[in-house]
């Protein structure tokens, strides 16, 4: 088993889930765990309160003056393939709202 | 005459239950747990001789007070010998022992501090979940070796093992019974709790078909969670979840079984059997359960089985499912991801739970296809029966066997009746 992490990346800085899509989004994520596939139930990052560092004398209000999608939130699973953890991206309801997900491999460096 | 002898007879089992784990704690709490041995012969002693007495003279007025003021002159004797041993070899007696010369009481304090307290010192991280269970069960319940072995269908020699190896890591333990530090009882609470819950599940979905063992598990574990809510020092949120859980569980324990033992499904169960006395103390504690802001998985437990215990309603299975989601972020199990698709199923339908079902691959496991089958029965008899079958095949309990022969051959009946 390898772990992935999923990085959702949103372009609407405005967007407030409804309660039927964060139980969407749940069911979701359950669905992972209930196949004990979910690594690491992730956190989900600040729209509001976010800067973006680019230097010690430049520092930026939020994520998302300069690009068109910013991180959300990310999880982390454990698959035996890249391409299973695809299919757990796969049926993210993100993309009813324009949203998209990265898959990377975590690389773990042993010492 | 005839009537006392006979209610007698059933009078010292009934307080051997009730008041040797009791006696045995305070006694534990005197002499420190290396001692307990000594404590536990102190009691058992205690109730040989009144066994031998009560049966020629009757029981006495107050059989308990009569059973304390024994126990309490045993323990002078014993303390009295101990001194004799003391002046003779001095410098091999530690101090610890000569507290115990300390004169001491069995009132209601002193019983439920020490009961307290030994429930924190079985409740061992050095000793596995398992044997904390059976160290439970002997000395804070008073079940002997064999119920234990009856509980768990094991061999009593295996539980005896497992017993010798528990109490030899309580004796090294270093952890003090004499009285409860905060520090200690925080470090410990989770065990605690854990270990209670544990007992409780043992008796509600236990493997013996005996049905006195299994419900006196339940009390028992419903006795000592309630302790812990009674004592400030204790009395977490968790705690107080933990203890709802219970109640509702409990509440449905006469309607989960028929008389030949076999379970009866919970959309089949007669709900006049609930007991609502146990149900509200269930609210009762759940509300206690939400006066802080942290979030157990006794706190979500116990909110499932709180929407299984009110009036159906529209939205009761969305709850529930809810509940499941966060459940089973906080730990999985396979149990948990079957119950979370059964909720699944009702609210989004049949056809979408078994697509949830069936990603779960838990082909190894008898509930799993009993959940298939289930789902099935409605659209794909065939496929019902099929998991059906495997169900069976997977399942060592004969009552579990005979239920879901039941529903195989209800479907192959209508299957034959539609051709």
């Amino acid at each position: 088993m390898k772990d992935f992490v999923l990085i959702f990346r949103l372009n609407n800085p405005d967007f407030k889930p409804s309660p039927e899509q964060m139980q969407e989004r749940m069911n979701w994520l359950a669905g992972i765990a209930a196949q004990n596939k979910l690594a690491d139930k992730g956190n989900t990052l600040s729209v509001g309160n976010a800067k973006t560092v680019k230097g010690s004398d430049l520092v930026t209000d939020g994520p998302y003056t300069e690009i068109k999608e910013f991180v959300s939130g990310y999880i982390i699973v454990k698959t035996e393939t890249i391409d299973e953890a695809v299919e757990f991206a796969k049926s993210n309801p993100i993309f009813k709202i324009g949203g998209s997900i990265e898959v990377r491999e975590v690389l773990v460096h042993r010492p | 005459m005839q009537k006392e002898t006979a209610s007698s007879t059933e009078l010292l089992p009934h307080l051997f239950r009730l008041e040797y784990t009791k006696m045995t704690a305070v006694l534990c709490r005197h002499f420190g747990l290396k001692h307990i041995e000594a404590a536990e012969d102190i009691v058992s002693e205690t109730f040989l001789k009144a066994s031998e007495v009560w049966s020629i003279n009757g029981a006495p007025e107050n059989p308990t007070a009569w059973l304390y003021t024994v126990a309490k002159n045993k323990t002078k004797d014993y303390l009295k010998h101990l001194a004799v041993f003391e002046t003779r070899v001095k410098d091999a007696i530690q101090t610890d022992e000569l507290q115990a010369q300390h004169d001491f009481e069995f009132n209601h304090q002193t019983i439920s501090d020490s009961q307290l307290a030994m429930i924190f010192a079985v409740c061992n991280p050095a000793n596995s979940t398992e044997a904390q269970i059976c160290l439970a069960l002997q000395i804070l319940c008073g079940f002997s070796v064999a119920e234990i072995a009856d509980a768990f269908l094991t061999k009593t020699e295996t539980i005896k093992k497992r017993l010798f190896r528990a109490r030899v890591n309580l004796r090294n333990d270093d952890f003090q019974i004499g009285q409860l530090q905060e520090q200690a009882i925080q470090s410990r609470l989770y065990t605690v709790l854990s270990t209670l819950y544990l007992l409780f599940n043992e008796g509600y979905s236990s493997r013996s078909n005996n049905h006195l063992i299994r419900k006196d598990l339940c009390s028992e574990a419903i006795r000592l969670t309630l302790m812990l809510t009674e004592n400030p020092l204790t009395n977490s949120t968790h705690a107080n979840a933990l203890l709802a859980l219970m109640c509702f569980q409990s509440s449905r324990f006469e309607a989960r079984a028929n008389q030949e033992g076999e379970v009866i499904l919970f959309e089949e169960q007669d709900k006049t059997l609930w007991n609502q006395e146990l149900i509200d103390k269930g609210n009762y504690y759940l509300i206690n359960a939400c006066s802080g802001n942290q979030i157990s998985k006794y706190h979500l437990e116990a909110g499932i089985a709180y929407w299984h215990t009110t009036p159906a309603s529209e939205h009761q299975w969305k709850h529930i499912l809810q509940l499941y989601n966060q459940l089973i972020l906080i730990e999985y199990s396979p149990i948990t991801a079957l119950n979370r698709t059964f909720a699944f199923a009702k609210v989004y339908g049949y056809e979408q739970g078994i697509a949830e079902a069936e990603k779960l691959n838990l082909t190894q496991l008898n509930h799993y296809h009993c959940l298939l089958g289930y789902l099935y029965a409605g659209t794909n008899a065939a496929k019902a029966i099929e998991h059906y079958r495997q169900a069976i095949n997977l399942t060592k309990s004969p009552s579990e066997k005979k239920t879901l022969t039941k529903q195989m051959e209800r479907l192959t009946f209508s299957a034959k009746q539609v051709k």
